[in-house]
């Protein structure tokens, strides 16, 4: 389609004819083709009788032309002879182009509609009508002047060309022959339709009455609903996730409510929201509902003691809602069994492999070749559940009503590991972590490993409102608080002065990846039998000493600040008010973080990335040091070849011996050998 | 209104707010236009607000101004040059205080310090210029050079919403003039006037995601964490706003 000829210029597209236009249908696509029949008249106008049927073009001019009755004689020789007609306006382009001249003619208005895209595409200098003065080439005052100029195109640095510019007119028309998803319409259609008309009608002031005749030509479209194979089925995204989330909102009726003695484990979230947006922070008040009603979902399915809305963090394709909960014990002893079910999958992967290496020692005793000596640092045993670093449980789900995952426990290891490195969240949990050092685990645990950071990190309360169970644990470093009934909280003023306001309730990991320091060589003692071995490990763990961290409830003003900036910076959430301000606790260490106390409440939240804010760029766990090689020593050098002087002299010793032993028969040998 | 549903993670302060929806009308007589919310640098202290005068000419130089309360607003000058290339060997956390002098003796001997309103103006130049980004056919180039904003513009369709190719870059192309004729011939020299994003470097550097079951597409620069742009497709909502420590994340390779 558009497909010039060979000799024809952009400037000559004006002229385009009939003769050019029916060469062209062939070519065009099947859509195209059937343009010049959709391109008639509306039937329904007062001054064309409906045409009976698909008729000949021919036929179709010849009957309207001898029922109009105002037919000018330039029409009707148009009619004798288009052709001629055709020739004359190609040899005088734009000269003699009356109105008149336009007819009810469809392929004319195809001509039309071809014509009116030409100045809009700047594509060639458009002619100016004499006598007319209403279009045509721009004058240097006129505010379209200049837009063929080439400086004002993005293709300023290439050569005008022909090609390039028909391929821009391809493209332009097939823009205009895009049909409308809601119509079935398109402009192309549309625009020779509302020329056709205006010319069949010509009403006065038409540049006037355009919209009205635009609006006339589209009501009047006739358009047959067409049978589809298929059937018109669209499910939106829209409507999946409406679907979802409508479900948060149905109250189940056979629900019996059960008398729950003690606190509600549901957390008010929309109060807590309400703090946080006094700080600045927290969700969209829909979204908190959501959340809301997503977690008494999760609390009505789950056995749960203590559930609260741990906050967000951000993913590259979906975010994780993160709920941090206590479970019945019920529940703790399931969640046990699993750990006992993972820990014996654990073990029987140990024993295959110790079997191998039984099998291994096996083979070494037929003079195998030696096997390797290498063995893995011990694996340090995770904390119990409800313990330490899984103190908590957490459910993460991606979107407020979809199901809640529960998070499996962490271990140290993967508390190691996720120090050193730094990667985005995916938003799938069963992502693979590709990092190095390699992760153990997937991005379950990856996201298991950071909260168990982040909270150690950043949850804090003001002082005094939780105290230890009993003096005995604080000595043992148990992570048992109790809340100070006594507690009477700061005013505001002092929460924002200093730190020293605030304190930890969540224990610091430490370099080991557990709270509470477990010497990795006695657990391991029982697994190895061979006292050597034993022997030397003691001698190491001698050397190890304890790793220790500052106890529960420290202040964070003993936080090590992060190079010159300090570890928390307080806020307070209104100057204007202090009637009803209230403290905002803001970590500098892990950005997105933060804290509100307000009287007797206080909350934590975390929304963000879930990456610890490092002044230096990140920089990779270096690889792990070569192994030295064996020392070179008497096991590995070999001795100088004897010399035959050497030999000599070892034979002439050994003649020696045996002559004093047997003078004849060592004097026979070494004739014998001679 | 929208920008901040979306970016509700970090929401100026509840008083803020109202704060300034107050006191931006009142940059009319300076920025001779309609001033808009262009985000927040978080310092150690006292976080930086920034506003920005539109013009009808939108790729022209816009007036910036930032203020620490949200009712004083101070104007920025334009960012030279000189002040680009040392910002760019600045690291680390704004401290909150326009007049803290970061030392640079190690790095330029001529001017061995550099304040933090230079910085500032800098970085807000950088993050513009680097992840300031809108849909495709949101503007258009007018035939005298201008960029003017698409009145007929009618929202990205939800397949197209889902592309990196239907957002640009709202700065001088680069790349454009690098493609060959037969790429640029698809493209539509009103609109197409502009970089996409689906060139970036490195590949992945945006994250694209659509919330609310598809009602609203939120991309999230990885590049300048704390940059987000929202459309809401089929409509002609869209806009960006930087919420953020202004530290370019130079670790994002390591990330992905």
């Amino acid at each position: 389609r558009g497909v010039p000829g060979p000799g024809r210029t952009p400037g000559s597209l004006r002229a385009l004819t009939p003769g050019c236009a029916a060469g062209r249908a062939g070519a065009w696509p099947p859509a195209v083709r059937i343009q010049p029949l959709r391109c008639s008249p509306p039937s329904g106008t007062p001054h064309q009788p409906p045409p009976a049927g698909p008729a000949p073009w021919d036929s179709q001019q010849i009957r309207r032309g001898s029922e109009q009755p105002h037919q000018d004689p330039q029409q009707a020789q148009d009619q004798r002879e288009s052709a001629g007609q055709t020739r004359v306006r190609g040899q005088a382009p734009g000269q003699s182009q009356s109105p008149a001249q336009h007819l009810g003619h469809p392929r004319r208005a195809a001509q039309a509609a071809e014509q009116l895209q030409v100045p809009q595409l700047n594509l060639s200098p458009p002619v100016r009508h004499r006598g007319q003065g209403t279009h045509g080439p721009y004058q240097p005052h006129e505010p379209g002047y200049g837009l063929d100029q080439p400086e004002f195109s993005p293709y300023e640095d290439e050569i005008p060309d022909p090609k390039a510019r028909m391929l821009a007119i391809q493209n332009a028309k097939a823009y205009l022959l895009k049909t409308s998803t809601k119509s079935g319409l398109n402009l192309y259609d549309h625009l020779a339709r509302v020329i056709t008309k205006i010319l069949d009608e010509q009403p006065e002031n038409t540049a006037d009455i355009i919209e009205n005749i635009s609006k006339d030509v589209k009501w009047a479209q006739f358009r047959k609903k067409m049978d589809t194979l298929r059937d018109e089925h669209l499910i939106l995204p829209t409507y999946e996730a409406a679907e979802k989330c409508k479900a948060l909102f149905v109250k189940d009726s056979g629900e019996e409510e059960e008398e729950i003695v003690g606190p509600p484990p549901l957390p008010n979230v929309m109060e807590t929201a309400f703090y946080f947006e006094q700080a600045g922070i927290g969700l969209n008040k829909d979204e908190s509902y959501c959340i809301f009603l997503s977690l008494k979902n999760l609390v009505n399915v789950q056995p749960i003691l203590t559930c609260r809305f741990w906050g967000k963090i951000l993913g590259l394709e979906m975010n994780y809602i993160i709920a941090e909960t206590q479970v019945r014990e019920v529940e703790d002893q399931e969640g046990g069994e699993t750990g006992h079910e993972r820990e014996e999958i654990y073990e029987e992967g140990e024993r295959e492999m110790d079997e191998g290496e039984e099998e291994g020692e096996e083979k070494e005793k037929r003079d195998e070749p030696p096997k390797s000596t290498y063995k893995p640092p011990p694996e340090i045993p995770r904390e119990e559940n409800g313990a330490g670093t899984n103190k908590y449980v957490y459910f993460v789900c991606n979107e407020p009503g979809k199901p809640w995952v529960k998070l499996p426990p962490v271990t140290p290891a993967q508390i190691v590991c996720a120090r050193k490195i730094k990667k985005f969240f995916t938003g799938r949990l069963d992502a693979p972590v590709v990092s190095f050092p390699p992760f153990p685990g997937n991005e379950a645990n990856y996201l298991r490993a950071q909260i168990a950071r982040i909270s150690a990190g950043t949850h804090v309360s003001p002082t005094g409102f939780y105290q230890f169970a009993n003096e005995d644990e604080e000595e043992e470093e148990g992570d048992a608080y109790e809340e100070n009934p006594d507690f009477e909280p700061p005013p505001v003023a002092e929460m924002l002065e200093s730190l020293a306001a605030w304190a930890h309730h969540v224990k610091i990991i430490l370099k080991q990846g557990r709270c509470v320091w477990i010497n990795p060589q006695k657990s391991d003692e029982n697994a190895e039998e061979e006292e050597e071995e034993e022997e030397e490990k003691d001698e190491e763990g001698e050397g190890q000493q304890e790793e220790t961290g500052p106890p529960l409830l420290t202040l964070i003003s003993e936080d090590a600040g992060i190079k010159s900036i300090p570890a928390w910076t307080a806020q307070a959430s209104t100057n204007l008010i202090p009637e009803y301000c209230i403290a905002i606790l803001q970590s500098n260490r892990w950005p997105g973080a933060y804290a509100f106390a307000s009287g007797r409440k206080f909350d934590n939240i975390y929304f963000g990335w879930g990456h610890k804010y490092s002044p230096e760029n990140h920089s990779p766990a270096l690889p792990p040091p070569a192994q030295a090689e064996y020392p070179i020593g008497s096991e590995i050098t070999e001795t100088v070849d004897p010399t035959v002087e050497e030999e000599m002299a070892f034979k002439a010793a050994q003649e020696e011996a045996l002559a004093g032993d047997d003078e004849e028969e060592g004097e026979e040998d070494e004739g014998d050998d001679e | 209104g929208d920008a901040e549903a979306m970016e509700a993670l970090s929401l100026p302060r509840a008083g803020r707010r109202a704060a300034l929806s107050a006191s931006l009308p009142l940059l009319q007589p300076t920025t001779a236009s309609s001033g808009s919310v262009w985000g927040c640098i978080q310092g150690v202290r006292g976080a930086y607000y920034i506003a920005e005068g539109l013009g009808p000419d939108r790729a022209a130089a816009r007036s910036r101004l930032y203020s620490l309360n949200c009712l004083d607003w101070s104007l920025l000058t334009p960012a030279t040059k000189e002040m680009l290339a040392l910002a760019e060997q600045l690291q680390g956390r704004f401290q909150g205080d326009p007049s803290f002098e970061y030392d640079l003796a190690e790095v330029n001997a001529e001017a061995p310090v550099m304040k933090e309103e230079a910085r500032l103006i800098a970085t807000i130049e950088q993050i513009d210029k680097e992840v300031g980004i809108v849909p495709r056919g949101a503007f258009v180039k007018t035939p005298l050079g201008s960029v003017h904003e698409n009145r007929h513009f009618e929202g990205l369709s939800l397949a197209e919403a889902k592309k990196l190719s239907s957002y640009f870059h709202f700065t001088k192309p680069v790349n454009l003039k690098n493609k060959t004729l037969l790429e640029k011939a698809d493209l539509d020299p009103s609109i197409d006037f502009l970089d996409s994003l689906e060139h970036d470097i490195p590949r992945g550097s945006w994250s694209i995601q659509l919330e609310k079951g598809g009602t609203v597409v939120v991309l999230r620069s990885l590049l300048w964490l704390g940059l987000t742009f929202y459309h809401v497709p089929m409509t002609k909502q869209f806009g960006y706003v930087y919420f953020g420590t202004g530290e370019k994340n130079l670790d994002l390779p390591f990330m992905l």
